[in-house]
Formats: C-alpha cells, sequence, structure tokens
C-alpha cells in the first residue's frame, strides 16, 4: 500500500516535471527536468521490483543523455555566437536585409 | 488556434482510447507461460542467479548482438559527423577555462572508484542487477568526469578503438564457439557452468558481459570525447 501511494507521488512528479520541460522558456532548466524525469522513472523502476531497467534508467536516461544535451547545448550556443560576430563584421552578406 | 484545437483533440481522443489500458493495468499475480519457464530453467540450464542476465545474454542473445553493433554504428556516425573540420572551426577555440579545485580534487579521488564499480557491475552480471551496458556507462561517467576536470584533455582514440574492436571479436568469437562446441550460436556451455551463485560459473555470460562492458565503456567515452568537438 505504502509503496504503492510512492509510485503513484512518484508518477504525479514525473508528470510535472515533464510539463515543465515542455513549457519552460530556458533549454536548460528544460534539459535538467528531463533529467529529472529519468531519475524518478528509475526510482519507480526499483521500486517495482526491476532493478536492472533502474540502473540502465539512472545511468543512460538521467546520466548521460542529459551530458549529451548540454554538450548539443552549448555547441549551439557557439555556433550562435559565431553567425551573430559574422553578422557584425559584413552584415550585406546576410540574404535579403540591406544594409 | 484552429492547429491548437485539432491538436487538443487529438490528444483527448488519444486519452479515450487508452483508457481501457488504465483499469486493466496492475501487477499479475503469477508470471506468464514464457516468464515461468525462463524462471525454472535458467538456474538449470546456465546456473545463473540472475535470470535478467540468462534471457538478455543467452536466451536473447543474438538481440544483443545486434544491440551491440547498433551502438558501434552509432558511434562511428557521431565520430564521422563531429571532427572539427566539419563543425567549421578552423582554428582551435579560445583557451578553455581550467575546471574548478573542487571538480579536480573528486574526480582524482572517484576516478579509480568508478571504474572499479563498473567492472564490479559488469564481472557480476549473472549474480547481481546490472551487467555490461550499465557498468559500460559507469566506466564512461569516469572518462567524463577526467575530459571535464581537465578540458584540454583527450580521449586515447587508438586505446578506445582497440579494446571496442578486440572485445567485438571476441564476443563474436565466443558467440562461434557456442556454434560449434556447445548447443548453438552464442550458447554460453563451451565453459562448465559450475555452482549457481559463484563467481566463476554460468559458463561463457561472465566473459561475454566483460566484452561487452568494455566495448560499451569505450564506444560511449568515444562519444562523449567527440561530443567535445575539438577533435582533429
Amino acid at each position: 500500500m505504502l509503496i504503492d501511494l510512492i509510485i503513484l507521488a512518484c508518477g504525479i512528479a514525473m508528470a510535472l516535471a515533464a510539463i515543465g520541460a515542455v513549457v519552460t522558456r530556458s533549454l536548460l532548466v528544460s534539459i535538467i527536468l528531463s533529467g529529472g524525469v529519468s531519475l524518478i522513472a528509475s526510482l519507480v523502476f526499483l521500486l517495482m521490483g526491476a532493478p536492472d531497467v533502474a540502473m540502465t534508467e539512472a545511468a543512460i536516461g538521467s546520466g548521460l543523455t542529459t551530458v549529451v544535451y548540454l554538450y548539443a547545448l552549448s555547441r549551439s550556443k557557439q555556433a550562435d555566437n559565431e553567425d551573430s560576430e559574422e553578422r557584425v563584421e559584413n552584415p550585406s552578406k546576410e540574404t535579403g536585409v540591406q544594409p | 488556434m484552429m492547429r491548437k484545437v485539432l491538436v487538443t483533440l487529438a490528444i483527448i481522443g488519444f486519452a479515450f482510447a487508452l483508457l481501457p489500458m488504465v483499469f486493466e493495468a496492475g501487477t499479475p499475480d503469477a508470471p506468464g507461460g514464457l516468464a515461468s519457464a525462463y524462471l525454472e530453467k535458467s538456474p538449470q540450464d546456465f546456473a545463473t542467479a540472475n535470470v535478467v542476465t540468462a534471457i538478455v545474454v543467452s536466451y536473447r542473445g543474438f538481440d544483443t548482438l545486434g544491440e551491440v553493433a547498433v551502438l558501434f554504428a552509432a558511434t562511428a556516425g557521431v565520430g564521422a559527423l563531429l571532427t572539427r573540420k566539419r563543425l567549421g572551426l578552423t582554428e582551435p577555440d579560445a583557451p578553455k577555462t581550467p575546471s574548478t579545485e573542487i571538480l579536480y580534487t573528486a574526480t582524482n579521488l572517484l576516478t579509480s572508484l568508478l571504474v572499479m564499480f563498473g567492472v564490479y557491475i559488469f564481472i557480476h552480471g549473472h549474480l547481481t542487477p546490472g551487467g555490461g551496458f550499465q557498468g559500460g556507462v559507469v566506466i564512461a561517467t569516469a572518462v567524463l568526469l577526467n575530459l571535464l576536470a581537465s578540458p584540454g584533455s583527450h580521449v586515447a582514440h587508438s586505446v578506445m578503438s582497440a579494446v571496442e574492436s578486440l572485445s567485438g571479436a571476441f564476443y563474436v568469437g565466443l558467440g562461434l564457439l557456442g556454434a560449434f562446441l556447445a548447443w548453438g550460436f552464442l550458447d554460453p556451455r563451451v565453459l562448465p557452468i559450475g555452482k549457481i551463485g559463484a563467481l566463476v560459473s554460468a559458463g561463457s555470460i561472465p566473459l561475454i558481459y566483460s566484452v561487452i562492458g568494455l566495448k560499451v565503456g569505450a564506444e560511449l567515452s568515444a562519444i562523449l570525447d567527440a561530443l567535445k568537438g575539438d577533435r582533429e
């Protein structure tokens, strides 16, 4: 009974975190929340008696995937900065916009 | 506006279509036919204390070989795409900010422990929960910590590709041995299955899971190194 209640609470927390990850405007917060969803999911797997799946979910879902997303985010930010620098240096290169 | 209404309607429709499944959900009292066959047979067949491992490595061993192949293809793709030339970075990045003292010290303390834990997970795959994939990811985590602690460093690619290809060849070789000496491809009974619960037991399952662990660890480390994006 107690375990059912904990699983239910975990489910509600997962749903809230997932909605938050979609709704929020900051990509960083979104990545962290989706990692949190995986972390709670691994707890649910553990409570349901599937430690193998829980280990995989904790290590890959909340650990490695989050890191991959964070690397991609920093990379896209760098590309953004380089683009805007180019635009400032020679604005005529940009299509459709006349200086 | 119209689109949002349609999307909402579609979601509500899905919710109603899947609603009956909610009432059927629950934990079954007894395992089904195939599951109980696995539960009864695997300790006798392979002397594995962890039934999940017996299913993943031997009963469904061919699927696992496919998974490892998929992971290899993904690593090769990431490595081919994420080079400095492809990313359009001609000159090296500006000197990276060094990591903090806390991260550096913690990494020095944790690296050996993490690698040891990963090796423990995949060597004990036939006894306790976990196995090659989980252990490999834990090892990759240790590599990630080191990459973060010293931003200019790199994974030794020759070592990684040697570990990766040797363990892959060893895995396929063990599978072929099973085809010739035992009951079929990837059958672990090429070695004596021993006593259930012992570290050296379950035939070649510990060996197979160890090479899978090494392979996954090497592949994920290579992916993480490629994602740093400053590779030649």
